[in-house]
């Protein structure tokens, strides 16, 4: 007999990756300045890649291929993929379909460090390291720690509600801080009300080098822990009487969709509705096992916060929307939709 | 002989007050010793107790070893669950969920070998589950579900199986069909069982020991003729039976109470 566990089948994976890779495409040679597919292609080949392809575009041309478009669309690709991979955990681990990556607090912590940075000056930076980016990277992962100590208390299994709801109370205690900072210093609000709408606005390649290692290692963790959100399907009781340390697997999944998240909230502020409509898409085309959702939500995520960004600057060109406002524009009434879908039942 | 599964003076108090107390029993290899009892007595806050699920005093010895010094790997290696009411996760398949019990002798980050696989495919035909290796675990029938969680249970390939009410929701014939299953298991596969069950009558034709749970307490204990007595029954379920024996299996039939 031959056994049929769910996977993810080669070719879906072959679909994810061409899904991502046109999009980038796409988003290369949409802009101002008139480039076409294949010079881009070519020119990415020649310094991506050993080999040494010359592409026909002239000099300014190829500065902006690489110096301005390639590392905004690796941004969104990266940005994307860690938002919507991050979701997918979170709604596994916690066993709720509602949630998204900012459910622990990343973003109430995230905010509040990106600005303290902003009124106190530090977003300058020190060196090469950017001051707004590494307050937030830090905000969103306090404010985790901060939930997942709130939510043990008196309830040492830290069962998902009583973290949930730990989340809500410090993601209100932090925002509330952060609009006391940021009304007191009625100078930055400008900048300030910008990164809470999320951007992925680069200056050369430091934003998408400085993110991606911890991407990678973080990724290859999740989509390795598929199989594990598939067994805490069946819940927490019995998830331990198949032999899972419950409480100490939460909190290594956690850690690493937290960290993920504040890696992406950190160069790209905070971009709604990725986490929560990307894998519940992804669900409804390739079913119900972690084993598939999180890879597949990893290709589709990055895709489609290229092309939510390639909306974002060229709609109002030469005026940019900011993204947040593009991935809930196309999410708010999508998620109408799965809820509606999902109360039918 | 070792029993494989060897509980000593447990106990279990909840917020202070006392659910279990004074339970011991042992389990030999491939027997089957049914907790019965009205409801309310501590059947399920024992069989909870044993599996780990539930903080208790007192020892429970897992094929000799204490189960409290084993993690939580190894205790599900040495024993496996059937929750009364399992969660059937939304949308995931009988092949996927037998696969489940692989979970024991797997790390958090493993995938599947070939090993497991073989493990899985051997439990599926044993149960006659092959054929519905791709049907969704929630749309089958009640027998067919249950048969699935017993799969389950079998692919952690421990010596001990608990049950907890194995027949709830089950017709005659189903329930019938899953206790004879059962039965074939534990001789087959030499795995001991420790269920819980309400009907008495079913009970005694499938279990080799019966205790008989009453206020936390075990009060009586032994072969089906043992302790299923008229006065045991009227006594501890408050109960109007008859108790007789036919075709050798003791048979515990209602009757109406003299008004």
């Amino acid at each position: 007999m031959q056994l049929r566990p769910v996977r993810v089948r080669p070719w879906w994976i072959a679909g994810g990756a061409l899904l991502m890779f046109a999009s980038a495409i796409v988003a290369l040679v949409s802009g101002p300045t008139n480039i076409d597919a294949w010079s881009v292609i070519v020119e990415s080949a020649n310094r991506l890649t050993p080999l040494s392809p010359e592409s026909d575009l002239s000099a300014t041309q190829r500065a902006i291929v690489w110096n301005l478009r390639l590392p905004r669309v690796v941004l969104g690709l990266v940005v994307g993929a860690a938002l919507a991979t991050a979701g997918a955990t979170y709604q596994g681990v916690f066993r709720n379909p509602l949630a998204d990556p900012y459910l622990l607090g990343v973003a109430a912590g995230g905010g509040l460090g990106a600005t303290l940075a902003f009124v106190s000056g530090w977003g300058d930076g020190v060196g090469v390291l950017d001051g707004v980016q590494i307050a937030a990277f830090f905000g969103a992962l306090l404010s985790v720690a901060v939930t997942w100590a709130v939510g043990s208390l008196g309830d040492s299994s830290r069962s998902s509600t009583s973290l949930i709801l730990a989340g809500v109370a410090v993601a209100s205690f932090f925002t509330a801080m952060q609009t006391f900072l940021q009304q007191r210093d009625t100078d930055d609000i400008r900048v300030i009300y910008n990164w809470f709408l999320g951007g992925l606005t680069t200056s050369g390649w430091s934003e998408p080098l400085q993110v991606l290692p911890v991407a990678v290692v973080c990724l290859i963790v999740l989509i390795l822990a598929g199989r594990t959100l598939d067994v805490l399907a069946v819940g927490d009781d019995e998830a331990a009487m198949l032999g899972m340390s419950v409480g100490r697997v939460r909190l290594v999944l956690v850690v690493v969709a937290s960290l993920l998240t504040a890696a992406a909230v950190a160069v790209s502020g905070l971009i709604a509705f990725v986490g929560l409509i990307v894998p519940h898409t992804v669900r409804l085309v390739f079913g119900s096992s972690f084993r598939v959702i999180v890879p597949m939500s990893m290709f589709v995520g990055a895709a489609f916060l290229v092309l939510c960004d390639l909306l974002a600057r060229t709609v109002l060109s030469p005026a940019e929307i900011p993204i947040g406002v593009v991935t809930a524009f196309f999410g708010a009434p999508f998620f109408i939709v799965i809820l509606r879908t999902r109360t039918n039942r | 002989m070792t029993p494989v599964l060897q509980v000593e003076d447990l106990a279990v108090s909840i917020d202070n007050k006392q659910l279990v107390r004074d339970v011991s029993f042992a389990v030999g290899v491939s027997s089957w010793l049914s907790i019965i009892g009205p409801n309310g007595a501590g059947k399920s806050t024992v069989l909870r107790a044993v599996a780990g699920a539930q903080a208790y005093t007192g020892a429970v010895l897992l094929q000799g070893e204490p189960a409290a010094s084993m993690t939580r790997r190894g205790r599900s290696r040495a024993l496996s669950w059937v929750p009364q009411t399992p969660t059937i996760p939304d949308g995931m398949r009988v092949v996927d969920y037998v696969m489940l019990g692989r979970t024991p002798h797997l790390g958090v980050l493993a995938q599947e070998s070939t090993a497991d696989f073989d493990v899985v495919g051997e439990v599926l035909r044993d149960l006659d589950l092959a054929g519905l290796q791709e049907r969704q675990v929630e749309t089958l029938s009640g027998g067919e579900r249950q048969r699935c969680v017993i799969g389950r249970a079998l692919a952690q390939q421990a010596p001990i199986v608990l049950l907890d009410e194995p027949t709830t929701a089950l017709d005659l014939g189903h329930q019938q069909e899953v206790l004879a299953l059962l039965d074939r298991l534990r001789r087959e596969r030499g795995i001991s069982i420790v269920s819980t069950l309400h009907d008495l009558t079913l009970a005694g034709q499938y279990a080799d020991e019966l205790v008989l749970m009453a206020q936390g307490q075990i009060v009586s204990r032994g072969s089906p003729d043992q302790v299923l007595t008229e006065a045991n029954v009227s006594q501890h379920y408050g109960a109007a039976v008859d108790v007789f024996e036919r075709n050798g299996a003791v048979v515990v039939l209602p009757v109406q109470p003299a008004t």
